[in-house]
């Protein structure tokens, strides 16, 4: 069963040029296209690990699953329901069942909250059971997040190392039970030793607690740990997906080999190939038709790479990729 | 040698008490080698550099049993000395942030020729054309030298941090965190062309490369130094680190790491976090973390010894650690560790 | 809003004047003068407008202080001590109930306008424009003139002016705390915006506050000694600034210093101390470096 089907989502930002400028050069407002045209389904209970570099959508992606930011256009249905028609109750509902963890744990957390307020927050903000109810939630969910819930429950941010803040950030998006549980890149701004724990921690909850997980990352290492699915996007569109292990093994999508030949290895003794590809990467900003990759693509471009958009299609069982070589 | 480091210690004095952020780390580095330090946040790298290029406030103390630059005693300089002969000369620097060394109402050009002026007595045309070439030396075009900083993408102001850092042909140049923020596809491109200079320039470079990522590390390292809590903890060939760690932390962290080319590697966190440096530390510094600590361990500081021809590390317990890379491969041995999670 | 956490932060507010120097002796000043308003009453050997008699029989005209008068008296033989210890209750109140209501109206403004931008942002940061625009005593004066002298109505005329810097300053703050990952957090976690505003940014804006609240009362005690030196108080209710006036328009200020030196005096001691704490404030006020 999917309980997530993004359609054609689309987040355009508009830049106005200034006044003088519309008056004397009859410019447009520039548009950002961060998201344009991004589908993609997620079944109950995996977890889906995004990746792509900055720029490329993935977290703005994440901000409209949450409804932290409207999409200009598309469709986003959880468990079968647009969620962007949802009246302010049901929005309520929705929170109850989607949740975020961010990606700072020095920034996540309010200065002010002791770690038992902070984890509290979403049930008394949502009007989840009866005080008794909501200390014994809280209690738990600490627990299940590694944190000794009599030891940390008074304890402020500035008491308490990366790990632990991100602890805390984990227990807070848990505490409300949500079946969806997006993480943006939650152990970049870690220390690599307390990095496996917080992973752990993920996977293992996710089993236990039947959620479902996107895993957001520019650290292809990392998803290659914990993520069952992969999808890469660059500047604003989803250019491949499929089984982690295949895209890794075998990618399809010329942006997809370049990214996985340019993953350092920790082994002094690997020999890593050379990716293939031209220019720097560019800002979605005006982009013109076409394959947005085209301006970098190492295979000869033929003259549909330009011009028209490549369709996003199952190639092999599973694995899909957005390329007009296929 | 052309770097040569012995018991190398910076204390900084506060209100509390004495930081030793740096408290004895030897390791010396060649004449075209690539040294890489790796450790984690508040490990003491930092300061590491920052003692070396002398950036280091008059308040901290410095002391080391050898700290030479070519057979040259640095700390016996004064600053004036130190500034015109060594500064940029023969040791320069890429910071950690572009971003925040980039002055951003200066053309980037513009600085890089500023402190060629600085320490060089070359004139300004000349200095300008140096900038000009060192621009096409990184990759860039000569001409993006009037180019403000916010006109540049993050890759390209590595770049000409990286320009900048070879303007006065150094023979050290000293990488802070060189790649971090940036994306995989670009820091690539950073590293490869790092090597191709390196090869192409008639001066040899050595390189002393500060960074977390072990991964970053293995690629460009001959040498790896591990560094935890001011003190080093091993120091040997990139290979031998990886292949043959004698140390406990190496071997937490070698488990901590994950890989494309090894998906099925089951992750280790090393549970606790690293000590305040103002707390006396009269043992080994991981002692409070490490699985296979003893009693002796908490009260003796190991002897940063080498073991092997050119394989240096800090514990007593070496001659059990083929057992330990066994044990140090398994989940439980760390969860049993001395520590809270 | 949770009661203890309140409670917590302003308990942590007294320990950090309690740490300053300046700021224990400003809060002792002020305890001091609150006493003195408390207990007039009992304090006061006289009353404000009683003449009092010498021994002689006659009314006790600009009397220097003594014995009998340890500040003196005024041109229609009042004790000036009598007068100083009601004047304070007068002051004081004033200061205490224009400064306090004018934070909140600046806070409120600031947190809802930083908070919601657009629309609303603009149309109050324009409005607080206009008020800035107007040259404090004089619009005070006019303001007095039109509403009434009584002493509620001056604190009513001081509310309509005094909130505006604070407004303007805690709008900054907000601002910038606003784009902050947890306030982020707290949107997705189910969080309402008024839940925000009021339980997640205000706890973080209270050094900031409580700086805006000591020198919003300063500020409301400066107004009430300039318009009431200047006539512009209630006749009933004298204050420190009432007792200038009336030395004014006696024509004796060169002669009777005391009548003078006691009002303005305290107005300094009281401005000052108010200063003082809010200098407490300012080292938590300003960003600290994060403790991480």
């Amino acid at each position: 069963m999917d309980i997530l089907e993004v359609e054609g989502l689309r987040k355009y930002f508009y830049l106005d040029p200034g006044f003088l400028a519309k008056l004397v050069t009859r410019k447009k407002p520039s548009v950002i296209k961060a998201v344009d045209g991004v589908t993609f389904s997620i079944r109950a209970g995996e977890i889906l690990g995004i990746a792509g570099e900055s720029g490329c959508g993935k977290s703005t992606t994440c901000t409209m699953i949450t409804k932290l930011l409207d999409p200009t256009a598309g469709v986003i249905k959880y468990k079968g329901r647009d969620i962007t028609t949802l009246n302010k109750q049901e929005v309520r509902d929705y929170r109850k069942q989607v949740q975020i963890v961010f990606q700072d744990p020095y920034e996540s957390l309010n200065p002010r909250f002791t770690v038992f307020d902070q984890v509290a927050e979403p049930l008394r903000a949502l009007g989840v059971g009866d005080k008794v109810e909501v200390r014994e939630r809280t209690l738990d969910t600490l627990e299940l997040a590694g944190l000794v819930p009599e030891e940390y429950k008074d304890r402020y941010p500035h008491q308490m190392s990366g790990g632990e803040r991100q602890r805390v950030g984990i227990a807070s998006a848990l505490v409300l039970s949500p079946e969806l549980v997006i993480a943006d890149e939650p152990v970049s701004m870690l220390d690599v030793s307390i990095r496996a724990g917080i992973l752990d921690l993920i996977r293992d909850l996710s089993k236990r607690l039947h959620f479902t997980c996107i895993f957001v990352s520019h650290d292809l290492s990392i998803l290659s740990n914990i993520s069952e699915r992969l999808m890469i996007m660059y500047l604003g569109k989803v250019v491949e997906l499929g089984m982690i292990r295949e895209v890794i093994a075998n990618p399809l999508h010329p942006y997809a080999q370049a990214l996985i030949s340019a993953v350092p290895i920790p082994d002094p003794s690997y020999k890593r190939p050379r990716p293939n590809i031209k220019g720097e990467v560019s800002q979605p900003i005006d982009p013109p038709p076409g394959c947005r990759f085209h301006t970098r693509c190492p295979q000869g471009t033929m003259e549909k790479c330009e011009l028209e958009d490549p369709p996003f299609k199952e190639i092999q069982p599973g694995h899909f990729a957005a390329c007009h070589l296929y | 040698m052309l770097l040569e480091i012995r018991d190398l210690r910076t204390h900084y004095q506060i209100e509390k008490g004495t930081v030793k952020a740096v408290d004895g780390v030897s390791f010396s580095i060649g004449e075209d080698e690539v040294f890489g330090l790796a450790g984690e946040s508040g490990c003491g790298k930092s300061t590491l550099i920052r003692t070396i290029m002398r950036l280091i406030p008059d308040s901290a103390r410095v002391t080391a049993d050898r700290l030479s630059f070519r057979s040259q005693d640095l700390l016996s300089l004064s600053d004036k000395e130190y500034r015109e002969r060594i500064l940029w000369k023969e040791i320069s620097l890429v910071p950690q942030s572009a971003m925040a060394s980039l002055n951003p109402v200066h053309r980037v050009g513009d600085q890089i020729v500023e402190a060629i002026l600085a320490h060089s007595r070359m004139g300004r045309r000349e200095a300008a054309q140096r900038a000009r070439h060192l621009f096409e030396v990184v990759g860039l075009q000569a001409g993006l030298t009037k180019s403000y900083p916010h006109e540049f993408s993050g890759g390209m102001r590595q770049r000409a941090m990286i320009a900048m850092s070879l303007a006065l042909d150094p023979s050290l140049i000293i990488m802070d965190e060189p790649t971090t923020g940036l994306d995989v596809l670009v820091q690539e491109r950073i590293l490869r062309k790092l090597a191709e200079i390196r090869q192409q320039v008639k001066k040899k470079k050595a390189i002393l490369l500060i960074t977390h990522d072990i991964s970053v590390i293995a690629e460009m390292s001959d040498r790896i130094g591990i560094m935890y809590a001011g003190r080093l903890m091993e120091s040997a060939p990139a290979l031998d680190v990886f292949n043959e760690p004698y140390h406990p932390y190496t071997l937490g962290l070698k488990n901590a790491f994950p890989s494309i080319k090894a998906m099925d590697k089951e992750l280790i966190s090393i549970p606790g976090s690293p000590p305040n440096l103002i707390d006396d530390l009269p043992g080994c510094v991981f002692s409070a973390r490490c699985p296979f600590a003893i009693p002796e361990c908490d009260v003796r500081r190991p002897e940063f010894k080498e073991i092997k021809p050119k394989h240096f590390a800090a514990c007593i317990r070496t001659d059990r650690v083929q057992e330990f890379r066994k044990l140090a491969g398994e989940k439980e041995t760390w969860i049993s560790s001395r520590s809270k999670g | 809003m949770r009661l203890d956490r309140v409670k917590d932060a302003v308990v942590g507010q007294i320990r950090i004047i309690a740490r300053h120097k300046f700021g224990i002796f400003g809060a002792g000043i002020i305890v001091f003068f609150g006493l003195v308003s408390l207990f007039a009453p009992w304090i006061a050997p006289y009353d404000v407008w009683e003449t009092i008699n010498t021994a002689q029989g006659k009314p006790a005209i600009l009397k220097p202080p003594s014995l009998e008068f340890p500040m003196g008296t005024t041109m229609m033989g009042r004790d000036i001590l009598s007068q100083m210890i009601y004047a304070t209750r007068t002051t004081f109140l004033i200061g205490l109930v224009a400064g306090l209501i004018s934070i909140v109206i600046g806070a409120n403004i600031g947190l809802l306008s930083g908070y919601y931008g657009g629309k609303l942002d603009e149309a109050m940061m324009r409005f607080t424009d206009i008020i800035y625009g107007m040259p404090f005593l004089p619009f005070l004066i006019v303001l007095i003139a039109l509403f009434g002298r009584s002493i509620w109505f001056v604190i009513l005329a001081i509310c309509c002016l005094v909130w505006r810097t604070s407004a303007r300053v805690i709008r900054a703050q907000t601002l910038s705390i606003r784009q902050r990952q947890f306030i982020q957090s707290a949107k997705a976690r189910g969080c309402s915006d008024l839940r925000i505003i009021y339980g997640h940014i205000l706890p973080n804006i209270m050094p900031l506050l409580l700086l805006y609240t000591a020198f919003n009362i300063a500020w409301s005690v400066l107004a009430e000694a300039g318009a009431s030196f200047l006539g512009f108080s209630d006749p009933n209710n004298l204050s420190w600034g009432g007792m200038l006036y009336e030395l004014w328009i006696s024509g004796k200020i060169r002669t009777a210093w005391w009548w003078f030196a006691w009002p303005s005096i305290c107005i300094v001691l009281l401005v000052s101390s108010l200063v003082f704490i809010s200098r407490a404030y300012e080292e938590v006020a300003n960003p600290r470096l994060k403790q991480r």
